[in-house]
């Protein structure tokens, strides 16, 4: 078997979270019922015409931005094909003078991917298989909802830079985030707001020649996507290794079987038959878009990163830490972390219970007041609160906000008074004297039983450090005699 | 003499005053369409309850104090391919036979607000793709000068309409010529404003780079009125100018003295005899009231009609993929969507139609894109770039509407490029965009009127329909409508200047 | 001078969507034919510095404000519908996915 590298580019839909469609008043709005969304424009109704989306504009821009491109003058073009799920029978989307191009995108781990171009289009409606298991060659007919058709996207086309399913996965986490910074989506992938298809060749390895490719579609997740790249290179190693040809075409990722299909049932030929769309006038990206553009970009994923690494102590105390900086950015509960360490918390500690506890609490962990974040941690560290307590009081205050102390103190965890941890400590001791006496004489690896018997008598309202070290206090004492 | 034949003006003024009713004058209008539809077949549908209603709201609101508009009460028609809410508009195709849009289009809500009454939806050429309204799928209309005769197309009931005096004013739309066409052929006003002066918000498609929704008129007054209505910046519509509307009415009488008029040589060999007179006799007459007249040649003009047959069906082989049998209109079945498609499609539109469509879809796939769609743009270049080279040294041009005045029935349609060369001396202002008046001017030998083209550089409308009327104005008498078709020519009293006409060469069918 | 065979007319009607009969097909072949000798003007034209005229207004970003407007009566889209089934346009058997 010879030596293969893998070479993927990636196409990624990313529906743009405006308020109405890329050309007309409807809400852009997922899960509403169906064809209720709808108007003369976006059912492509006869006499009705299309007027270009401000915000969309911007998002777009903000986009290219953030992707290092060239962000030039366009015009729109008309894709021309028959599909049931394309009112008009023609898509309106950016061909040969796209918005943005020539960009770059640099991942976690150094590497960059470059960016074709990233242009804007209209979403189609959505279609639904009746009979045959959902399934569109065996169905028996299919149901049309138009309430997508219309909704702006923008289409992100790498390089042939990706070399490793593992890249394609951490390029789309990267690209994801940084679309989520930009304000120009939610990256939602389960409900298809960010859609990916895949290119993927194969060459020998250290030949710059690029192989025949295939692009591969419904890749619904990370995971999907990367077991995708696998299997579909798979695929062609081995026919090449029996010596036969990959064709170019389109295949179909099934996540059940676990490989991809040919989706043509007919050789077909496309011809778009792309021109001028007539009903709109050029798009000139001036300097007061330029301007509102990049003033409303946020700081994007790897600049925050950086910061967050600054925070740490930097990049090489930073390294073990990637994982709970990654979902702190992902949730962009990055600035939170950093208000709280500035406000007297321990970083490490604010980042380990923003990536965990924080990130439990979903998108709303982002309301929670650094301040209340902050104090809630001092309590901790102090030994006021437990950890189990910290986590019980932190839901609330991200619902409802509030003084730490005096949520603590609604839950009952007061904190325990010296009195009640020794006589807690007295009963541990006479119920199990065997093991007290081992800890006694010195075997350290009992202690975590006993300072578990006393939380449990606590009822977790002890705090662990303060715990071990009453235990020690104590062991100290009966030694001294 | 029935207000209904003097200018919309004072018929809007005497509505106004309550001098009439709306509703009277609406009555009156369609007790004429009753007495002539058989015979011309101007309307797909007439919009009896809606009319009635719009005139009963226009005469409420005058009894209530409020001014209903400068078109209080004055029956218009609409081309059918100019969305009605609740009202079939179906462009004369079988594919949207039965389809009732449910919104209206910019230039039927302006119409309404300002007080007219939209009585029906006239015939046309399917889709506006005709030069003679003989590919109408539901019959064609007949020219009310003689009713073996084609009314010109695309907007051939429109024309006729107006010519046959069954309202004062219609609407049309002009892609190559669809209403300067007809207009020259029914001895009516026909306008083609300035791209992008018009919103084409609820204008059925055709090629979009080139439909302008226009007027027709008695007068040129009268179309002028209507235009200034219909026009103004509309945000539905990113290709409407951002303008405000226009005023037309008030320079009309302003004369001609001083402007300079080029006559454009290269359609003068191309045309009738009669038609070439026509527009030589047009510059004497503008030199005599005082304007400087100069013959000039402008051989890109000849480009247009070869680059227009290939713009044009590009645009609409896309602007028409629409009617495909899933969302409204006709549907055929089939076991699956593709053949369920070409199935209606091929069921759907007519001859004319599907041949437009074939040739578009050519010229815009692949490897021929730019030889034939590329070349074509260019060439559009090329004509803007003379037109304005003329407009530097002239006001306005004058040419001849049509190659010929109207013809038999029948007479073209075996031969699509025949009927194509109809639109030769049109369709050089769709390419450019600019603005183009006819007017009617003579009458042929048969005793058949021919209008006179005046054309205008970008906005130019004001001078451009100054020079028309300038022309109207020293036109011979008799040259046009109202005219009543021969058959109930005696029934109806009949005003205005071509009531001698009425009758004449009616009800032979001449060719055919 | 270029004419079209009726494999190409053929191949045209079908990326049209048009079910043409033989008869027709053979007809349309000519005319199209016909009418592209009838452009060949424009094929001859010497355009190496002329700029393509996409449209004629000089216009550009002409723009709607990100604001909701009111969409149609559902009832009202449906009842324009050849065929529906639960709130949806009902379509035959779909051959192959989207391109
Ligand atoms: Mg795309
Ligand atoms: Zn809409």
């Amino acid at each position: 078997m010879a030596e293969y590298e893998t070479v993927v580019g990636l196409e990624v839909h990313c529906e743009l979270s405006t308020r109405t469609k890329l050309f007309c008043g409807c809400a852009n709005a997922f899960g509403a019922e169906p064809n209720t969304n709808v108007c003369p424009v976006c059912l492509g109704l006869p006499g009705s015409l299309p007027v270009l989306n401000e915000q969309a504009v911007e998002l777009a821009m903000r986009i290219g931005e953030a992707l290092h491109c060239e962000i030039r003058p366009s015009i729109f073009h008309r894709k021309n094909y028959f599909y049931p799920d394309m009112p008009k029978d023609y898509q309106i989307s950016q061909y040969d003078e796209p918005i943005n191009v020539d960009g770059l995108l640099e991942l976690p781990d150094g590497s960059r991917v470059g960016i074709v171009r990233a242009h804007m289009e209209e979403d189609t409606g959505k279609t639904t298989h009746v009979g045959g298991g959902g399934r569109i060659h065996e169905a028996g007919h299919s149901l049309v909802d138009y309430n997508r058709a219309g909704v702006p996207l923008v289409e992100i086309v790498s390089a042939p830079d990706i070399t490793s399913a593992a890249q394609a996965r951490a390029y789309v986490a990267e690209l994801r985030a940084i679309l989520v910074a930009t304000g120009a989506s939610d990256g939602r992938m389960e409900e298809g707001s960010l859609r990916v298809d895949a290119n993927v060749s194969i060459r020998r390895a250290g030949s710059d020649e690029l192989g025949t490719r295939c692009e591969v579609k419904n890749l619904n997740s990370l995971r999907s996507l990367g077991r995708a790249i696998e299997h579909e290179a798979d695929r062609q190693a081995s026919l090449v290794d029996s010596g036969e040809r990959v064709t170019q075409e389109t295949r179909h990722w099934d996540e059940n079987a676990s490989r991809t299909h040919s989706l043509r049932s007919k050789e077909e030929a496309y011809d778009y038959r792309y021109f001028p769309e007539p009903d709109l006038v050029p798009l000139v990206p001036d300097e007061a878009l330029r301007q509102r553009a990049s003033s409303a970009l946020g700081l994007m994923p790897a600049a925050r990163r950086a910061r967050l690494q600054a925070a740490l102590g930097g990049a090489e105390h930073a390294r073990a830490l990637m994982d709970q900086i990654g979902t702190v950015i992902e949730l962009s509960l990055d600035d939170l972390v950093l208000a709280a360490s500035a406000g007297g918390a321990d970083p490490k500690h604010a980042l380990n219970r923003a990536a965990n506890e924080l990130a439990s609490q979903g998108e709303r962990a982002r309301a929670l007041d650094p301040v209340s974040f902050a104090s809630l941690l001092a309590l901790e560290s102090s030994g006021t609160l437990s950890a189990t307590q910290v986590k019980a009081v932190l839901p609330e205050l991200v619902e409802h906000g509030g003084d730490p102390a005096e949520v603590a103190r609604r839950h009952g965890f007061e904190q325990l008074g010296t009195e009640e941890l020794e006589s807690a400590i007295d009963g541990v001791i006479s119920a199990s004297p065997t093991e007290w006496e081992r800890y006694v004489s010195g075997d350290a690896r009992i202690a975590g039983f006993l300072a578990g018997q006393v939380m449990k008598a606590t009822r977790g309202r002890a705090n662990g450090k303060v715990v071990a070290e009453a235990l020690a206090a104590r062991r100290a004492g009966v030694s001294a005699r | 003499m029935s207000l209904l034949d003097g200018g919309v003006a004072e018929l809007a003024a005497a509505v106004r005053s309550r001098q009439v009713s709306a509703a009277e004058v609406l009555e009156e209008a369609l007790a004429r369409i009753e007495e002539a539809e058989t015979e011309l077949h101007c309307f797909n549908t007439v919009m009896l309850e809606a009319a009635r209603a719009q005139a009963e709201a226009v005469d409420g609101a005058i009894a209530a104090g409020r001014d209903p508009g400068q078109l209080a009460g004055v029956p218009v028609a609409l081309k059918d391919n100019m969305c009605t809410r609740g009202t079939p508009t179906t462009c004369s195709s079988k594919i949207l036979q039965n389809w009732v849009p449910p919104y209206d289009g910019t230039v039927v809500r302006r119409l309404a607000e300002a007080g007219a009454v939209a009585v029906g939806k006239t015939n046309l050429d399917e889709f506006a793709m005709g030069s003679s309204t003989e590919n109408s799928a539901f019959g064609p209309t007949r020219n009310p000068w003689d009713l073996g005769r084609v009314p010109g197309g695309s907007s051939g009931g429109s024309a006729a309409a107006v010519a046959a005096g069954l309202v004062p004013l219609s609407f049309g739309s002009d892609t190559g010529g669809s209403i300067r066409q007809p207009a020259s052929f029914c001895g009516v006003v026909g306008v083609k404003p300035t791209y992008g002066l018009v919103s084409r918000y609820g204008l059925v498609a055709f090629a979009s780079s080139l439909d302008q929704i226009g007027s027709f008129g008695a007068t040129v007054a009268d179309a002028a009125l209507a235009l200034e209505v219909a026009a103004g910046h509309d945000p539905l519509d990113s290709t409407s100018l951002d303008l405000p509307a226009p005023r037309l009415v008030e320079a009309l009488g302003e004369g001609v003295e001083g402007l300079r008029v080029g006559v454009v040589d290269d359609f003068l060999a191309e045309v009738a005899p009669s038609c070439s007179l026509a527009a030589v006799a047009a510059a004497e007459a503008l030199a005599a009231a005082g304007a400087s007249c100069e013959n000039v040649s402008i051989p890109e003009m000849l480009l247009g009609l070869p680059a227009y047959y290939i713009i044009a069906p590009a645009e609409a082989s896309s602007n028409l993929a629409r009617y495909d049998g899933v969302r409204y209109g006709l549907r055929v079945d089939g076991p699956d969507v593709e053949t369920m498609n070409a199935r209606t499609r091929a069921a759907g539109f007519g001859a004319e139609v599907r041949r437009r469509i074939m040739i578009g879809t050519y010229a815009l796939s692949a490897g021929y894109y730019d030889a034939y769609y590329g070349q074509a743009q260019r060439a559009r270049t090329i004509l803007i770039r003379a037109f304005d080279a003329a407009y530097e040294r002239f006001d306005v041009l004058v040419a001849p509407s049509t190659p010929s005045s109207a013809f038999a029935f029948g007479a073209k349609t075996e031969d699509p490029i025949e009927m194509y060369m109809s639109d030769l001396c049109t369709i050089p202002s769709n390419l450019s965009g600019h603005p183009a008046v006819s007017v009617p001017f003579a009458l042929d030998s048969d005793g058949l009127p021919v209008g006179v083209q005046v054309l205008a550089p970008a906005l130019g409308e004001p001078v451009m329909l100054r020079v028309a009327a300038a022309l109207e104005a020293v036109a011979p008498p008799g040259v046009r409508g109202p005219v009543r078709p021969a058959a109930s020519s005696s029934a109806v009293a009949t005003g205005g200047g071509g009531g001698g006409r009425a009758g004449e060469g009616g009800g032979e069918v001449a060719g055919g | 001078m270029e004419r079209i065979s009726i494999d190409e007319a053929r191949h045209v009607a079908r990326l049209a969507r048009l079910d043409l009969a033989d008869g027709e097909l053979d007809k349309l072949t000519g005319e199209l034919s016909d009418l592209l000798e009838h452009v060949e003007a424009i094929r001859r034209l010497d355009t190496a510095e002329v700029p393509p005229t996409a449209h004629p207004l000089p216009l550009s970003n002409v723009f709607r404000p990100d604001e909701v407007r009111p969409s149609l009566e559902r009832a009202e889209v449906l009842a324009a519908a050849p065929a529906t089934e639960a709130d949806r346009f009902l379509v035959p058997r779909i051959l192959g996915e989207a391109p």
